[in-house]
């Protein structure tokens, strides 16, 4: 008899006790699931890895196929970037809370924009009323991109820039900030989000249509392969998908799926797949199921190394390799008792760090009430200084590897994976599959069904549906200075009164010819940038030529 | 008999959080209301010209962003001026306690935050809703 036989037949009959004492002392549900309604077995053993081959599964840390992580020594040879997505108000009070967090321990920067920014519309524009500087910094021009960083040497840190329409035109400004002080665009590092598919999907700060959009963002890779070398040229994310209410499968499937059609848009604009692949980056969302998050990110890692060597032939290890940045997952908060969001948050990190994220940002307590304030923010970072200096899990590559239980949840999400990609190839790719609505209706099926557990009670949230208390409405929390609008609209009157119009309209009349051929778009953004032309000006020039996306509108 | 409630799920301003709205939406076609969901980033003028053409009785705002207390009030306005103020507007999303009581003096009915069940806002509807169903 094999050991597999032998334990086969001994799990047989332990099965048999357990069933028979079930009847008399049952279990605490009929079935068991993950998070994401996977259904989970009692225990787990070898004979669920029945066919786990360590080589190809796994492999070694910093190898193909990476499901141990990216780099061979994780963090043992650098922890993760501690990176706190911030930004509210006017540049100069974003510039403050930055220098708050560098000199808390922070290792990098994450800028949030104001949504007129996102969308590309000045402060002054009429549907910019009452959002300015209200979820992220308000940006109208070089000028303010000038204050943002006062003080902050860009050859130093590493700035990550949520920013996807117009990433373009913000990229522009942060390299012309860098040239005033003095820094070459090949010494900068960041990223920008640049991930237009999930704006389509589930965030919703679109301006163009999907083609002129894809273009967009094929320009910046190929510009930056040239001139900013060190620039992560995409996020995509996964984030806003899962926040949407996708399950983790979806998640990572959607995600991947987009990474296919912007590696396809971008072979079919002549890049070849080793220019521009190492450079690209992701980003997830971190939720509370632990082992099925950390089989996510496992997962992950594994399936984009297959697509990325076996479907597009890339030969550099380095476009296999799946790097990305989690941020905990917001809609996990609950508004009701927020401290708990503090424990929620660490078992979110956690999964993240066990699950070999590059870069993180935990939520703060109070996030489903409000912007966070200084106190949140620093508590959320300290969460991420615990785990790494006190919790003794960043000591080890990839601690979970041969849990029984780990490797199946990795194996199924793998699988599934792959099922969902099949099907998006068969609808076209990514981009028709979201013209047609098919991702989105997938994500609002999975979001109802979770509303709907919830309201079962089903789903236990803690302090939502059981264990609530009597509570008095929360005190302290932040509040954006609402004249901040009225002291941007001055600071547009000022900035157009003194600039030199002539090189603005030469500079927008160029950015228009390009936008009507084939030239690449970065450098004639550049220059309008440095002219100090503004963000709504040149969005305005490029919306004239591109048009503007037209939702497919469905619940 | 009754006819449906008729309901208009809006989100006004630049916010793309549609998560909530939709689930509201969907909950309540699930209990026999008729709902037209406006999509993102519509200003008060378009969602007042959708409750007017589609002669509804409820319209359901959602905002996240922040910016309820410039846009929820204009809507109630503009439904004022095209004499329509028999609809019941109310309010959903991530909306600070402290600016509830300016929101309701402006004539939005209720505002319901974060982890509100959907059965409640259904039940709210039925409550209150102005405008006789037969």
């Amino acid at each position: 008899m094999t050991d597999f036989e032998k334990l086969e037949q001994d799990f047989q009959a332990w099965q048999a006790k357990v069933e028979k004492a079930n009847e008399k002392y049952p279990e605490r549900k009929k079935q068991f699931v993950t998070g994401s309604n996977v259904p989970v077995n009692r225990v787990y053993t070898p004979l669920d890895q029945k066919d786990f081959d360590y080589t190809t599964k796994l492999g070694l840390p910093g190898e193909f196929p990476y499901t141990r992580g990216v780099q061979p020594t994780m963090y043992r040879g650098r922890l993760w970037t501690m990176r706190q997505y911030a930004g509210f108000g006017t540049a100069e009070e974003s510039n403050a809370r930055y220098k708050y967090l560098l000199e808390q321990g922070q290792t990098g920067l994450s800028v949030a924009f104001d949504l007129p920014t996102q969308i590309g519309y000045d402060s002054d524009h009429p549907l910019s009323e009452g959002e300015v500087g209200k979820v992220g910094v308000a940006i109208d021009s070089l000028a303010d991109m000038e204050v943002l960083f006062d003080g902050i040497p860009l050859d130093k840190v590493s700035t990550s820039m949520t920013i996807n329409a117009p990433a373009a035109v913000l990229l522009a400004m942060y390299i012309a900030v860098a040239e005033k002080q003095g820094v070459a665009p090949e010494a900068l590092n960041g990223t920008i989000q640049n991930d237009i598919l999930k704006e389509y999907i589930a965030r919703g700060t679109y301006i163009f249509p999907p083609a002129p959009s894809m273009r967009l963002i094929t320009d910046i890779f190929e510009y930056c392969s040239k001139h900013v070398p060190n620039w992560n040229t995409i996020s995509i994310s996964g984030y806003h998908i899962r926040e949407a209410g996708a399950t983790a499968v979806q998640e990572v499937a959607f995600t991947l799926a987009d990474g296919i059609a912007y590696v396809e848009a971008a072979i079919r604009a002549g890049l070849d797949v080793d220019e521009f692949a190492p450079r690209l980056s992701f980003f997830f969302n971190a939720h509370n199921d632990l082992f099925e998050e950390v089989a996510k990110f496992r997962a992950a890692r594994r399936v984009w190394a297959h697509i990325m060597r076996d479907r597009f032939g890339a030969k550099n290890p380095k476009s296999w390799m799946l790097r990305f940045h989690t941020q905990t997952g917001g809609s996990t908060l609950t508004a009701q008792q927020p401290d708990n969001n503090i424990i929620r948050v660490t078992l979110q990190a956690l999964a993240a760090v066990l699950g070999g994220t590059q870069s993180l940002h935990t939520n703060s307590r109070d996030e489903a009430l409000a912007l966070p304030t200084e106190e949140a923010v620093r508590i959320a970072l300290r969460t991420q200084q615990i785990i790494a200096y006190e919790s003794g899990v960043a000591e080890t590559v990839d601690p979970l590897a041969g849990s029984y239980y780990v490797e199946s949840l990795t194996d199924r999400i793998e699988k599934e994976v792959f099922q969902y990609i099949k099907r998006i190839d068969d609808l076209g790719g990514a981009v028709k599959a979201i013209e047609q609505g098919y991702i989105q209706q997938e994500i609002q099926d999975s979001a109802y069904a979770w509303q709907m557990d919830v309201e079962k009670g089903e789903r236990v949230i803690v302090g939502l549906n059981k264990f609530q208390i009597k509570e008095n409405p929360p005190k302290g929390l932040l509040r954006v200075d609402p004249a901040v609008g009225e002291r941007q609209k001055q600071k547009l009157v000022a900035l157009r009164a003194g600039r030199d119009q002539k090189a603005v309209d030469s500079a927008l009349a160029s950015l228009r010819r390009a936008a009507q051929g084939t030239d690449n778009l970065m450098p004639p953004i550049l220059e309008a940038v440095r002219a100090y032309a503004t963000l709504g000006e040149i969005c305005g020039v490029l919306r004239e030529e591109f048009g503007e996306y037209r939702p497919n509108v469905m619940f | 008999m009754e006819r449906k409630i008729r309901v208009l799920v809006a989100k006004p301003g630049l916010d793309g959080h549609d998560r909530g709205a939709k689930v509201i939406a969907r909950a309540l076609r699930d209990a026999g209301m008729e709902v037209i969901y406006t999509g993102l980033r519509q200003t008060p003028e378009q969602i007042v010209n959708a409750a007017i053409q589609e002669d509804v009785d409820v319209v359901a705002l959602s905002i996240l962003s922040g910016a309820h207390n410039h846009l929820f009030p204009r809507v109630v306005e503009l439904l004022k001026e095209r004499g329509a103020d028999d609809v019941l507007v109310f309010g959903g999303g991530v909306i600070p306690e402290e600016d509830i009581p300016f929101l309701k003096s402006k004539g939005i009915a209720e505002i319901f935050g974060p982890g509100t069940p959907t059965s409640k806002t259904i039940e709210f509807i039925r409550a209150n809703v102005k405008r006789p169903l037969c």
